[in-house]
């Protein structure tokens, strides 16, 4: 449990991605079987506990803490488990008799939660909070009440796996372990074994595991004038979240583009998977058969469950892109044109509910299809894929086969409000900002944007940020309104959460008008007008 | 702890008059009416009583200003002409008449210099304990708990959630990472008045004899420390070091500093921060610490508790921090309590991170 606790806090306080890897990695080499697994298990959200809920923790605490400096601490601290670890009395003469014992290994945690029946498991957590440092007593009580939450998604594990692994097999990539990852159980012993090389490459194949998505690169115009129109199937690119549809011997899951099983929170999708195959599609919402603004699929999104609520006000909808698996053939190999057909045939066979085909884009010239995309401006279509038709379904990114062809960015003139710190290099900068437009004599906030400026220019806004600064709101400085941001993104939506009651899509800086007068910035009622609709 | 408190005699002589007759909050601060005298005022006076060096707690243009000889020392320094006019020092454990109140300057344990405030009047005895800590600073005189009738008393970290684990601890997080790391600095947020000096002799006590490199900001008081005998070791300026000398280096600066302008002279620094804050995760990440050390000079909820023990004061009245807790608990003790609305003490949110050296070094 040491070193599950000492990961834990590295990871917390670790401010940059590759620390991260780095502090994996080297937890992966140094920790024996089965911890490292169960290490793995816990972060990546494929281990869960259901017995001990938060409520129950903090009742635990409450017979050994005054209630009332309990309830002080915790609207001050703010996160229970935090506050439960840190409030956790340790003086001698609190204890009740454990103190002796040593502390428990995360595999002992891990074992005696899956064994625990209900009731008993309160008993033996108070066991370990009595033999536990405070930090032992965090990571103990984030990992039985499941809300690990500390940045490491699982695409950032499997890449520190991937990492790791090349120590031993220098052939190994994130897509190798992603795809055995996905046949195998917590703790992980075989993946362990292989990648240090003490063992073969463990089996695949069968089971509703994920198979890594085949992405695409931007089309960059120099790169279409190489390009012959002949070669490439067009389609259009909708505005949702890239899923993974895989249902296989009786096992039903939907995955997002890195892996991540999202089956939980999309119930009306998964219900209608009585099929067996393994499918590539687009996820949205939409209401008889209009697919609503990116913003109502949002709100369905990073949530373990879903209430009926939701299911009502948000369906989902998932738009088909691609087959890889009919039943137990693996379609990946075909070329772009013939698993089309295969995909056509199946959903005319099948019919699933809640999904149907994405139409093909017929083109004979680019100019055709830079009408057609500019043309594009109806809810959910955010550009064309071009997909070259010999193109075998391949995992990752290859350059060539497949580019994503966005419609041209929406721009408007904003001015800057406020500025906020960034983090990890760009700690000692302020480097987000949030814009506003005029609405009458005032400003109102439309949206924050971190990006789309070079590292030169970011020192420019920094010094301006800092000597405009009119105000302080901890690590937020207000800012004179005297600067114009010309602000590009993809689209606009109404929003009940943002006071200007619009929310603007992939916003970024995309040019500094250090030249324009605040006053001459763009207008809410502008920004109103280009809502997609 | 047994309930003592319930059958522990009244030390007010009985007919005297109860201190909150004599002792007021005004604007300005607390006030000890039958001396003429404020403690800490927040705005210029006639008459200050000033516990220690912290500028929340020592601010210029007071006529007069009493306090230990240590404190007067590091006034001037900071403050130069502004300090105030007339200047009068008083030795720990000696008593002065002022008006109809004797008073006698105590050590707090806080920072050099720092002082309680042991306040006798018609009877009664009101200590006002200033900020305090309980554990071993070799820069400044161990706290000492005087029996009293009134115990005013800070409670900045008073939350059971704060305990500062041992300071050892905190400093072998420090090499650990030092070795870890090694072409790497580290650049570790001190206030400029104690935690600096502290943190330096807790290095050096482990054995710590590498330069240590300096803001700029914390120069002087660590010249003055010196000057009054604190052993501090090889100190060295980073403002006006090369790159290259500072890589696996220690660099210490006011908390502002570490993840501003300044600090990207350093290479790929280490950012860490020294103070009781940072033992709450959420709170340290919130600032960008990567290494967050818990090291506080104040008492800790502990050591609070143990204070109301020691002073077994059947009365106390909590100040700046958060009180709520403190006099909860204090309640349950059989203790008098009541919440003091003192202003112009740091709040939490500026006392963690303060944007210019030299204001909020109070945790």
């Amino acid at each position: 449990m040491n070193r599950f606790a000492a990961l834990i806090d590295a990871l917390v306080f670790m401010p940059s991605r590759n620390g991260k890897i780095r502090l994996l990695v080297e937890h992966f080499a140094t920790t024996p079987d089965p911890d490292r697994g169960w290490a793995l298990a816990a972060l990546t959200g494929a281990l869960t506990f259901r017995e001990a809920k938060p409520a129950a923790i903090r009742e635990l605490a409450a017979t050994r803490v005054d209630p009332e400096l309990l309830a002080l601490s915790y609207d001050y601290v703010g996160d229970l488990a935090e506050t439960v670890a840190l409030i956790w009395p340790e003086r001698p003469e609190y204890s009740v008799g454990r103190a002796n014992s040593l502390p428990p290994s995360l595999d002992e945690v891990v074992e005696a939660l899956r064994a625990a029946k209900r009731g008993q498991v309160l008993g033996q957590v108070e066991g370990w909070l009595d033999t536990l440092d405070s930090s032992g007593r965090f990571a103990l009580l984030k990992l039985i009440t499941g809300a690990l939450r500390i940045g490491v998604s699982a695409r950032l594990a499997k890449t520190a796996l991937a990492e790791w692994g090349r120590i031993a097999r220098p052939e190994v990539s994130v897509d190798d372990v992603e795809e055995v990852w996905h046949g195998l159980s917590a703790p992980y012993a075989e993946l362990f074994a292989w990648l240090e090389g003490q063992a073969e490459r463990p089996a695949t194949g069968s089971g509703a595991g994920f198979r890594p998505m085949m992405l695409s690169h931007p089309l960059e115009e120099e790169d279409r004038a190489g390009l012959d129109p002949a070669a490439y199937a067009a389609e259009w690119k909708w505005d949702g979240i890239r899923v993974q549809l895989a249902a296989r011997g009786g096992e039903r899951r939907l995955y997002s583009r890195t892996g991540d099983d999202v089956s939980g929170a999309f119930p009306d999708i998964v219900d209608h998977m009585s099929f067996d195959a393994v499918l590539d599609g687009e996820l949205l919402v939409a209401r008889d058969g209009v697919v609503a603004p990116f913003n109502d699929l949002q709100q369905r999104l990073n949530r373990k469950t879903v209430t009926a609520q939701m299911l009502r006000d948000g369906p989902a909808w998932v738009r088909l892109y691609d087959i890889l698996f009919d039943g137990d053939e693996d379609l990946r190999g075909l070329s772009f044109v013939e698993r089309r057909a295969r995909l056509e045939r199946w959903f005319e066979a099948v019919r699933p509910r809640r999904m149907d085909l994405s139409p093909l884009v017929p083109f004979d010239r680019w100019d055709e299809l830079v009408a057609l995309r500019d043309g594009a401006r109806e809810n959910g279509i955010e550009g064309l894929m071009l997909k070259r038709r010999d193109s075998a379904y391949l995992a990752g990114r290859p350059k060539g086969p497949w580019f994503k062809w966005k419609r041209g960015a929406l721009t408007l003139d904003t001015v800057m409000m406020y500025a906020q710190r960034g983090h990890g290099k760009r700690s000692s900068y302020y480097s987000d900002y949030t814009f506003g437009v005029w609405r009458g004599e005032e400003l109102v906030p439309v949206g924050k944007a971190y990006s789309g400026f070079t590292d030169a220019e970011l020192i420019e806004l920094d010094r301006w940020v800092r000597n405009h600064t009119t105000r302080r709101y901890g690590p937020v400085r207000e800012v004179e309104a005297g600067l114009v941001l010309e602000v590009a993104f993809d689209s606009v939506h109404p929003s009940t959460r943002h006071k200007s009651g619009l929310a603007m899509r992939f916003p970024r800086i995309h040019r500094i008008r250090w030249d324009k007068p605040a006053h001459e910035a763009d207008r809410l009622e502008t920004l109103a007008a280009m809502v997609a609709g | 702890m047994s309930a003592a408190h319930h059958s522990k005699p009244d030390r007010r002589h009985p007919d005297g008059p109860h201190p909150d007759k004599w002792i007021k909050v005004l604007p300005e601060g607390l006030y000890v009416e039958p001396g003429g005298f404020y403690i800490d005022p927040v705005r210029p006076v006639e008459r200050a009583v000033v516990t220690h060096g912290h500028s929340d707690h020592a601010r210029p243009g007071n006529r007069h200003v009493l306090a230990t000889p240590g404190t007067l020392a590091i006034m001037r320094q900071r403050m130069g002409e502004g300090v105030g006019g007339s200047l009068q020092a008083l030795d720990y454990g000696e008593t002065l008449r002022i008006g109809d109140v004797a008073l006698r300057l105590v050590p707090a344990g806080h920072v050099l210099g720092s002082a309680q405030v042991v306040l006798e009047h018609a009877g009664s005895r009101v200590v006002v304990s200033g900020d305090y800590k309980r554990r071993l600073d070799r820069t400044c005189a161990p706290f000492e708990p005087v029996p009293c009738d009134v115990f005013v008393t800070e409670a900045t970290f008073g939350l059971p959630v704060f305990r500062h684990p041992p300071d050892l601890g905190e400093v072998g997080k420090l090499l650990h990472s030092m070795a870890l790391f090694p072409e790497r600095s580290h650049v570790v947020g001190v206030y400029a008045l104690g935690k600096c000096q502290r943190l330096i002799t807790l290095l050096r006590a482990v054995g710590y004899d590498r330069p240590i490199w300096l803001h700029g900001a914390l120069e002087p008081l660590c010249r003055l420390y010196s000057s009054l005998g604190v052993e501090l070791g090889e100190l060295r300026p980073a403002t006006v070091a090369a790159k290259e000398d500072l890589k696996g280096a220690l660099v210490l600066a006011p908390p502002a500093a570490v993840a501003d302008r300044w600090a990207r002279r350093l290479a790929d620094p280490v950012v860490a921060v020294a103070s009781g804050w940072m033992r709450v995760r959420q709170r340290a990440r919130q600032r960008g610490v990567e290494l967050p050390l818990v090291i506080s000079d104040h008492a800790d909820w502990d050591e609070l508790c143990q204070t109301l023990e020691d002073v077994a004061a059947p009365e106390v009245w909590v100040t700046h921090g958060r009180e709520e807790a403190l006099v909860h608990y204090a309640t349950g003790r059989g203790i008098r309590a009541r919440a003091l609305a003192l202003i112009g003490f740091e709040d939490e949110d500026s006392e963690g991170m303060p944007e210019k050296a030299g204001e909020g070094e109070a945790s």
